[in-house]
C-alpha cells in the first residue's frame, strides 16, 4: 500500500500532497516536513530508499522518492510494494505531467495542483496502484478533460479567456525540468 | 432566457473575483506575510460561499483545496463542499470530489448526507461521474457509506467498462476494511476478476487479493493454485511482482507450496530481464528458502544462484540496487549464514560507501559474519570507520553495532577479553556518543563476567580514572563520563587487584563534585571507602613490621585527604551523594579516632565491602518459588481508588532514591528535576531502562549499591555459584592504555605462525588472506562465566526449551500460537484478525433496515450454494471440507469466517486438499479443475505443463458440468486416499489395523466389591431418539454362586428404565451382561442415576450401591450417514451454540489422541488433515455437535465445539478436553 505521495520542491513547499491515510491538517504538515528534512539532506548520488520517518508509517514503511530538478517526489510505501517498482511508478508520474503539461516544470504543478492531482487519481487509487501504462492514463486525462471543455461551452468562455490572459503573466523562469535517465538496470521494466 | 442571462451575468460576475490562479499568486507574491493573506482570502471564500451562484461555490472550494495543501483546516466547508460535489456538472462534481478526497475522512459529520449522493453518482451513465466518485470514495470512506454502498460498488464489478471494473476492484479493498461482511459475499466475484480480460483490472485485483492476504495469508492458501498458474502465464511485471510477494508471505504457512514455486523462480531469475522483478524472484526464494530449511535437503543451488545474484546487484554502480542487495542479503544471513560469509569483503567494502542508507545495511550484515577469527579484524575496521565518520547518529549506530557483535552470545567470538577491554578504553575517546552507559555497562560486564581479566581490566580502569579530566572536559553532552561510573566501581569492588591505591584514591577524590553527575558521585564516595578499607587492611598485613609503619604513614595521609575532602561531597545537591558522603564522612572519622588509640581496623573494614558479586542469569527472578503460604494475587491491602494510578510512578521513584538516576546522560544538570519527575521523564526513564536491560541481560541492575552493602549476609549463597577460572598467559601491560591493535598483530602473528606449519601439510591456501578456513579458530585466551546465578529452589522448567535466537528462522514458522483457526479447519468459531479493522461493533448499530437487507441476500446466497450444493452431493460425500465455511455462514457478523466461507466453498476447496496432498502439490483452488485435487500436479520442471494444465481448468470452469462428471469418478479414489492417511473413520466402526492403543469395547468400570464386580458401557441407539442401552457386565468375583441378582435403578426424572432386569443366578467367576433400556428425557447434562445390585449367597444377602454415570457423551451417537448433512449443518445457522478449550500440555500424538477422542467421545472423524480434524456427532435427542479438534504449538491442543444445544455442547466439549488429558 501506498500511505501517501509528496511532491515538494527544494525548499520543501509542498507542490501536491495526497494522503491515503487520514491524517489531520497539522500532522500532514509535520510529516511533509520530517519528510523534507529526509530527504533534502542526501546527496543525489545515493540510494533512493530511505527508512527511518517517524511520522508516518513506522518500522514497515519507507521512503521511495525521486529528484526532478526542482522537486522532489517522494512515495511512502509499506512492504507490499516493491522498491524498484515504485520506483518506476515514479517516473511513469512524471512522465505522464511531462506529456500532459508539454514539458513540465515547477510552476506547472503550482498553478495546476488540480490537474496534477486527476493525474494521480489515474494511477493511484486509496493507495493502491491502478495503472501503469501512460498511454491509458493520458487517454482517461484527456477524455476527461475534453468532457470538462464540452461542459465549459459558451458559458465558460469569457471565464477562460481572462484566465488565459492572467495566465500570459507566468514567468518562464524554470521551464525545464530535465528527466534524467532511468538507470539502464530498470528501464526494462515493462507494464 | 432569463436564466442563461443570468447565468452570463454570474460568470461575468466571477472574472473578478479571485480564482486559484490569482490566490497561488496572491500568495508567491506575499511571502513575508503568507499567513496574514491566506487568513483574508479564507474570509473572501467565506463570503463566496455564501452566494447562491455554484460557480462562485466551486471557484471557492478549489481555492480551498490549495489552501488544505498548505495545512490549514478546510473542514467547516465541508457542507459546501458536498453542495459542490452534487452539480450535475463533471467540471464541477470534479472538483469537489477532489476537495472531498482531500479533507474527509471516516469521521466528517457531512458523509452521512452524501450516500445516496454518490450512489447516484456510481450508478450514473457517465463513466467519469461514476470514477470520479469511486476515485474519491476511496480516500474517506466510512464504516455507514462502506455499508450503503457495497452493493453499489459491487455491482461495478461486473461494469461492461474495464475502466470502472478496475476502480470498483480496488475499492472494494476499502470496503473490506470498513465493511468486513462484504468480503464473503463479495469475495468470489473478486476471484472472477482474476480471469478479466482486461489486464488492468486483473492487475487490480491481484493487488486487491494480495494485500488481503498479506495480512490473513491462511485464509487465502488456497488461492495459490490460481496464482500460481497466473504467475507462470503474466507478462506483466507489475502484476508478477505482487503475486510473488503474496507467494513469499503464503510460503512461510505452506512450505510445500515453497518447493513447487522454486523451480519457476529460478526459472524467472534467469530469464528476467527487469531488475525490480528479478528482485522480488530473489527475495521469495530466500523466504521459501527460510521457510524450508527445516528438515529439507538444503536447496544450495538455489541459495547459491540467489547470493550469486545478490553479489551482482551489490556490485552494480546504482545505489539502489546496491542497497537492496544488501537488504536481501540480511534475509539469507540469517538462514544460511555461510553463504553470506563468503562475501564479507564486498560488505566490507560497503562499509566505505558514501551512502548512509547502505553502510548501515552493510552494517546489519556484519554482525552475522563475525567468527572468533575475523572479530579483531572486523572489529579493527569498524573503529576506523568511527574516526572518519562524520555524523554523530551514525558513528553512535556504528557503536552500539561494534559492542553488539563483540557481546553477542555471552561473548561468543571474543577469545581475548583483554583486547576487548581496550577496545572499549578506546571507545571512550569518541566524542559526543550516546552510548556511554553501554560501553560502561560492557565494562563492568566483563570485569564480572570473566574472571582472569580482572587484574588488566582494574589497572585500565585505574588509569581513566587519572585521566578523567579528559573525559570530563569533553563536550557537555558526552554521556561518555558514564565509564567513570563504571571504573571507579570496578576499582572499588576489585581492588585486590589494584597496586597503587593511594593514585587511585586521589585521583578520585580529586575530581570537583560538580564536574560530575551525582550518581557518578556517589559510586566514587562508595568506593573510595572501599579503596581505603584495602589499603588499611594492607598496610596492616604487611610482614615487616618497619613496612606497616611506613604503609600506615601513607595510610593515615591518605585518610586525612579523604575527610578533608569528604565535605565537598557532603554539600552535594544530590541527596544520594550528600548522605554517603556524610555517612562515609563519619565512619572515617571514627576509624581514624580508633585506630589512634591502637586498634587494628582493616579487616572489619574491608569486611563492609567482602562478598563476590556474580551475574545473575536471566530467568533467575522468574524462578524464585513463591514460599508456601505467600499468595501473590491476594490484595494486603484494598486498593483504593484515588491511588490507583500511583503505584507505578512511586515504584520509579523509589528506584531513583535508592538507585543511580534514571538518565544519566542527563548529566548535573538533571539534579534538580530529579525532584519532580514528569509522567513524560519516569516514562522515559522506564523504556530507557528497559532499553538497558534487554541489551545487558545479565548484569544486575541498580542494585549494586544496596547489594554490596548486603553482602555478609549473602555471601554464603554465592559462594557455590562456580565461576570458571582460567590462568592467563598473556603477559599482561599495565603501564599504560592497551592498544586494541596490538592484540590484532599479536593474533594475526600467532596465525602466520600457525600457518607456515600447515602450509606444509596443504598447498591449497592463500596467504593473502589471513583468516580463510573455519577450523583454525584462534585460540581462547579468556572465558566467560556464562552460567547466572539462580535463586534457591529453583527447578529447570519446560519454557526454557524455547531458548531459540531470535533469528533462528523456526521461530517464524511458529505461526499459529495462538491464532485460533486457519482457513482450512473445519468448524471455524474465532478466526485471524483483520487488518485496520473498524472493529464490527462499529458496523453493529447499523440500522435494522441495512441489516434485514443484509439477511435477504444472505438468504438468496444460501439458496444459490444450496442448489449448487446438491449438484455437488456426490463430490461432498469424500469429506469436502465445506465445513469450515458453513460454520462462517451462520454467524454474519464474523467477517472472519466470511474469508473462509468463500475460501473453502470454492468447490475442490485447495487448502485442504493441498494440505492433505502429501505430495505437497497445491491443489487448485478453482473448483473447476478436479484434477489437481485428485493428481498432484506435475512439477513445473516439465516446462509448460502447469500452463496447459490452468488452460484445461479455465476451459472446465466455464463448463462446470464437465467437472462434475470428472469429479464423481475422482471421488472414489479420493476416498481411498483418505483412508490411506491412517485415521479411522468411526463411522465405518473400523478400528484400522494397529492401533491397538484402543480397547475393543467402552466398557468402564461401573461398582466393585468383593462379591461383584460391574463394568457399564451405555450404548445410545442410532435408530430409536432417545433411548440409551446401558450395557452391565456382573461379575461374580466371589468363590461361591450368587443367587437372585438383582439391579435396581432408582426412578429419576431424568430417565426411566424400560424393563426391569429379571433376577439371575451367577457360578462363581462367571459373568453376565445385562441391558438396560433407558429412556433419557433430559441429554444435555451428564446423569447420575442411583442404583443398587442386590445378591444372595447362603451367607446371607448383599447389596452394592453405586451411581451409574452417563455422561453427554455417552448419549451421543457418533454417527454419520451423510456427510451432505455436517456441511449443510455448518452451512445452515442451526448451530448456535459454540464451546471451546484449550487443552495444555498433550505430549501423545495426535492421532493418537484423535482417535481416543473419537472412541471414548463418541464422535465420528468427518475429517483430518494432518494435525486438525473435524468430527461430529449427534445426541439420541437429535442435538448436532461438530468438533474441531487442533493441535496447536507447544503441547497445546484446541478443541472448538459448534452445536445446536449450548448445555450439552459444553458438557461434551468438557468432558473430551477430558478424555485428551487423561
Amino acid at each position: 500500500m501506498i500511505k501517501a505521495v509528496l511532491v515538494f520542491n527544494n525548499h520543501g513547499k509542498p507542490r501536491l500532497t495526497k494522503f491515503y491515510h487520514y491524517y489531520n491538517e497539522e500532522m500532514q504538515q509535520k510529516i511533509i516536513k520530517e519528510t523534507f528534512q529526509l530527504v533534502s539532506k542526501r546527496e543525489d548520488n545515493v540510494c533512493n530508499f530511505l527508512e527511518g520517518g517517524t511520522l508516518i508509517g513506522g518500522s514497515d514503511y519507507k521512503l521511495i522518492y525521486r529528484h526532478y530538478a526542482t522537486l522532489y517526489f517522494v512515495f511512502c510505501v509499506d512492504s507490499s510494494e516493491s522498491e524498484l517498482g515504485i520506483l518506476d511508478l515514479i517516473q511513469v508520474l512524471v512522465e505522464t505531467l511531462d506529456k500532459c503539461f508539454e514539458n513540465v516544470c515547477e510552476l506547472d504543478l503550482v498553478f495546476h495542483v488540480n490537474k496534477v492531482h486527476y493525474i494521480l487519481n489515474e494511477i493511484v487509487m486509496g493507495g493502491m496502484v491502478l495503472e501503469t501504462s501512460m498511454t491509458e492514463i493520458i487517454t482517461r486525462t484527456e477524455e476527461q478533460n475534453r468532457l470538462e471543455k464540452q461542459e465549459g461551452g459558451l458559458a465558460a468562455a469569457p471565464a477562460r479567456a481572462v484566465s488565459v490572459v492572467k495566465n500570459i503573466n507566468i514567468t518562464q523562469q524554470i521551464k525545464d525540468i530535465k528527466l534524467p535517465d532511468l538507470p539502464a538496470a530498470i528501464k526494462d521494466l515493462k507494464f | 432566457m432569463d436564466v442563461a442571462l443570468r447565468n452570463i451575468r454570474g460568470n461575468i460576475e466571477r472574472l473578478f473575483d479571485k480564482n486559484l490562479t490569482d490566490l497561488v499568486r496572491g500568495i508567491r507574491n506575499n511571502k513575508d506575510n503568507e499567513a496574514k493573506y491566506i487568513a483574508q482570502c479564507i474570509e473572501e471564500i467565506k463570503q463566496e460561499l455564501r452566494q447562491d451562484n455554484i460557480a462562485v461555490k466551486v471557484n471557492a472550494v478549489q481555492k480551498l483545496t490549495y489552501i488544505q495543501m498548505l495545512g490549514y483546516d478546510i473542514s467547516w466547508a465541508s457542507f459546501n463542499i458536498v453542495e459542490v460535489m452534487s452539480s450535475p456538472k463533471f467540471t464541477y462534481k470534479r472538483i469537489g470530489y477532489l476537495a472531498a478526497s482531500q479533507s474527509f475522512h471516516p469521521d466528517t459529520e457531512v458523509l452521512m448526507l452524501t450516500t445516496n449522493m454518490i450512489r447516484k453518482d456510481l450508478n450514473s451513465q457517465t463513466q467519469y461521474d461514476s470514477a470520479v466518485a469511486l476515485t474519491s470514495l476511496s480516500c474517506f470512506i466510512s464504516t455507514d457509506l462502506a455499508r450503503d454502498l457495497a452493493n453499489d460498488v459491487m455491482t461495478l464489478l461486473s461494469s461492461t467498462k474495464p475502466y470502472l471494473r478496475k476502480k470498483a476492484v480496488l475499492l472494494m479493498y476499502k470496503i473490506f476494511l470498513k465493511f468486513p461482511e462484504a468480503l464473503r459475499p463479495a469475495f468470489p466475484r473478486l476471484k472472477d476478476k482474476l480471469d478479466d480480460p482486461d489486464p488492468g483490472v486483473q492487475s487490480a485485483a491481484v493487488n486487491v487479493i494480495c494485500e488481503l492476504a498479506r495480512k490473513n495469508p491462511q485464509n487465502y492458501l488456497g488461492l495459490a493454485p490460481v496464482f500460481f498458474k497466473l504467475m507462470t502465464s503474466s507478462t506483466n511485471n507489475w502484476m508478477l511482482i505482487k503475486i510473488i510477494k503474496l507467494f513469499g508471505a503464503l510460503t512461510t504457512l505452506e512450505p510445500r507450496l515453497g518447493k513447487k514455486l522454486i523451480e519457476p523462480l529460478t526459472n524467472l531469475i534467469h530469464s528476467t530481464s527487469a531488475m525490480s522483478l528479478l528482485y522480488e524472484c530473489i527475495n521469495t526464494v530466500i523466504a521459501v528458502l527460510i521457510s524450508i530449511s527445516s528438515g529439507m535437503p538444503s536447496h544450495n543451488a538455489s541459495i547459491q544462484l540467489c547470493v550469486q545474484k545478490l553479489r551482482i546487484l551489490i556490485e552494480d554502480s546504482d545505489q539502489n540496487l546496491k542497497y537492496l542487495g544488501l537488504l536481501a542479503m540480511g534475509k539469507i544471513l540469517q538462514s544460511h549464514p555461510k553463504s553470506v560469509t563468503v562475501h564479507k569483503d564486498l560488505i566490507m567494502q560497503c562499509l566505505d560507501d558514501k551512502d548512509e542508507s547502505i553502510r548501515l545495511r552493510a552494517l546489519d550484515l556484519l554482525y552475522g559474519m563475525v567468527s572468533k577469527k575475523n572479530l579483531m579484524e572486523i572489529v579493527k575496521k569498524l573503529m576506523v570507520h568511527m574516526d572518519r565518520a562524520e555524523g554523530t547518529t551514525y558513528r553512535d549506530e556504528l557503536l552500539s553495532k561494534l559492542v553488539f557483535i563483540c557481546s553477542q552470545n555471552n561473548y561468543q567470538f571474543v577469545t581475548n577479553f583483554e583486547w576487548y577491554l581496550s577496545v572499549l578504553v578506546e571507545l571512550t575517546r569518541i566524542e559526543g556518543s550516546q552510548h556511554g552507559p553501554l560501553v560502561a555497562a560492557q565494562m563492568m560486564d566483563v570485569t564480572v563476567r570473566v574472571q582472569a581479566i580482572r587484574h588488566f581490566a582494574v589497572a585500565q580502569m585505574a588509569l581513566l580514572l587519572e585521566n578523567a579530566h579528559v573525559l570530563a572536559t569533553a563536550a557537555h553532552r558526552n554521556t561518555m563520563l558514564e565509564v567513570l561510573y563504571a571504573a571507579a566501581w570496578i576499582c572499588g569492588e576489585f581492588s585486590e587487584y589494584l597496586p597503587n591505591i593511594r593514585s587511585t584514591v586521589e585521583s578520585m577524590l580529586r575530581t570537583r563534585p560538580a564536574s560530575l553527575p551525582p550518581h557518578i558521585l556517589a559510586v566514587y564516595v562508595q568506593n573510595v571507602l572501599k579503596l581505603y578499607g584495602r589499603m588499611l587492611g594492607r598496610a596492616e598485613q604487611s610482614e615487616q613490621p618497619e613496612d606497616v609503619d611506613g604503609a600506615m604513614v601513607e595510610v593515615n595521609q591518605v585518610a586525612e585527604l579523604i575527610v578533608e575532602t569528604l565535605p565537598a561531597f557532603a554539600s552535594s545537591a544530590d541527596l544520594e551523594v550528600q548522605e554517603r558522603a556524610t555517612s562515609a564522612l563519619q565512619l572515617m572519622k571514627t576509624v581514624q579516632k580508633l585506630q589512634q588509640r591502637g586498634e587494628r581496623l582493616g579487616q572489619e573494614l574491608q569486611e563492609l565491602f567482602s562478598g563476590e558479586l556474580n551475574p545473575v542469569a536471566p530467568k533467575a527472578q522468574r524462578k524464585v518459588p513463591v514460599p508456601e503460604g505467600l499468595r501473590l494475587d491476594e490484595w494486603i491491602n484494598e486498593p483504593s481508588d484515588e491511588s490507583g494510578d500511583e503505584p507505578d510512578a512511586g515504584v520509579d521513584y523509589g528506584v531513583e532514591v535508592f538507585v543511580r538516576a534514571e538518565s544519566r546522560a542527563a548529566g548535573p544538570a538533571a539534579a534538580e528535576r530529579r525532584y519532580q519527575p514528569t509522567a513524560e521523564e519516569l516514562q522515559k526513564s522506564r523504556e530507557a531502562r528497559v532499553h538497558e536491560q534487554t541489551h545487558n541481560p545479565h548484569y544486575l541492575k541498580g542494585t549494586v549499591q544496596s547489594s554490596s552493602n548486603n553482602y555478609s549476609s549473602m555471601a554464603g549463597e554465592l559462594a557455590d555459584t562456580p565461576v570458571q577460572q582460567l590462568d592467563l598467559d598473556v603477559p599482561l601491560r599495565i603501564g599504560g592504555f592497551a592498544n586494541s591493535d596490538d592484540y590484532l598483530k599479536m593474533q594475526n602473528r600467532s596465525y602466520k605462525a600457525s600457518k607456515k606449519n600447515k602450509k606444509k601439510r596443504s598447498k591449497k591456501k592463500h596467504g593473502a588472506q589471513k583468516s580463510s578456513s573455519e577450523d583454525e579458530a584462534p585460540p581462547v585466551v579468556h572465558e566467560v562465566s556464562v552460567g547466572g546465578e539462580m535463586p534457591e529452589g529453583a527447578r529447570s522448567s519446560e519454557d526454557e526449551k524455547d531458548a531459540r535466537p531470535a533469528d533462528d528462522p523456526h521461530r517464524a514458522l511458529d505461526i499459529n500460537l495462538d491464532e485460533p483457526l486457519a482457513p482450512d479447519e473445519v468448524l471455524p468459531v474465532r478466526a485471524h484478525r483483520q487488518p485496520g479493522r473498524a472493529p464490527p461493533a462499529a458496523a453493529a448499530p447499523a440500522t435494522t433496515d441495512a441489516r434485514d437487507r443484509h439477511k435477504k441476500k444472505k438468504k438468496k446466497d444460501d439458496k444459490k450454494r444450496k442448489s449448487k450444493k446438491e449438484k455437488r452431493a456426490p463430490e461432498e460425500e469424500r469429506a469436502e471440507p465445506a465445513p469450515p465455511a458453513a460454520a462462517a455462514e451462520e454467524n454474519g457478523r464474523k467477517p472472519e469466517d466470511d474469508i473462509e466461507f468463500w475460501l473453502s466453498d470454492m468447490p475442490a476447496t485447495a487448502t485442504p486438499a493441498a494440505a492433505a496432498n502429501p505430495a505437497g502439490t497445491a491443489g487448485p483452488a478453482d473448483g473447476a479443475g478436479p484434477a489437481g485435487t485428485a493428481e498432484p500436479v506435475p512439477p513445473p520442471k516439465e516446462n509448460g505443463e502447469p500452463v496447459s494444465n490452468g488452460a484445461t481448468k479455465q476451459k472446465k470452469h466455464k463448463s462446470s458440468k464437465k467437472s462434475k462428471k470428472n469429479k464423481k469418478e475422482k471421488s472414489g479414489r479420493l476416498l481411498g486416499y483418505e483412508e490411506a492417511v491412517g485415521i479411522s473413520t468411526p463411522s465405518h466402526e473400523v478400528v484400522a489395523p494397529g492401533l491397538s492403543d484402543l480397547p475393543d469395547s467402552r466398557l468402564q468400570p461401573l461398582a466393585e466389591n468383593d462379591r461383584l464386580k460391574l463394568l457399564y458401557e451405555p450404548r445410545a441407539s442410532p435408530t430409536d431418539d432417545d433411548r440409551v442401552t446401558v450395557a452391565v457386565l456382573v461379575t461374580n468375583k466371589s468363590p461361591e454362586p450368587l443367587a437372585d441378582i438383582q439391579l435396581q435403578l432408582a426412578a429419576s426424572d431424568a430417565a426411566e428404565l424400560l424393563e426391569q432386569v429379571e433376577p439371575f443366578s451367577l457360578e462363581a467367576g462367571a459373568s453376565r451382561e445385562l441391558l438396560l433400556p433407558l429412556r433419557v428425557r433430559e441429554v444435555t447434562a451428564p446423569l447420575k442415576l442411583a442404583a443398587s445390585v442386590t445378591s444372595h449367597t447362603e451367607s446371607g444377602g448383599d447389596t452394592l450401591s453405586f451411581k451409574l454415570r452417563l455422561p453427554c457423551t455417552a448419549l451421543l451417537v457418533g454417527q454419520l450417514d451423510d456427510k451432505q448433512l455436517f456441511s449443510d449443518l455448518l452451512a445452515g445457522d442451526r448451530l448456535t451454540a459454540r464451546a471451546t478449550c484449550l487443552v495444555s500440555e498433550v505430549t501423545d500424538d495426535f492421532n493418537q489422541v484423535l482417535r481416543r477422542v473419537a472412541f471414548w467421545g463418541r464422535h465420528t472423524v468427518v475429517e483430518q488433515i494432518d494435525t486438525t480434524a473435524s468430527l461430529y456427532s449427534r445426541s439420541i435427542c437429535g442435538d448436532h455437535v461438530c468438533v474441531l479438534v487442533k493441535q496447536l504449538a507447544a503441547g497445546r491442543l484446541g478443541i472448538d465445539g459448534k452445536g445446536t444445544n449450548q448445555q450439552l455442547l459444553s458438557n461434551v466439549v468438557d468432558e473430551l478436553r477430558a478424555i485428551v488429558a487423561s
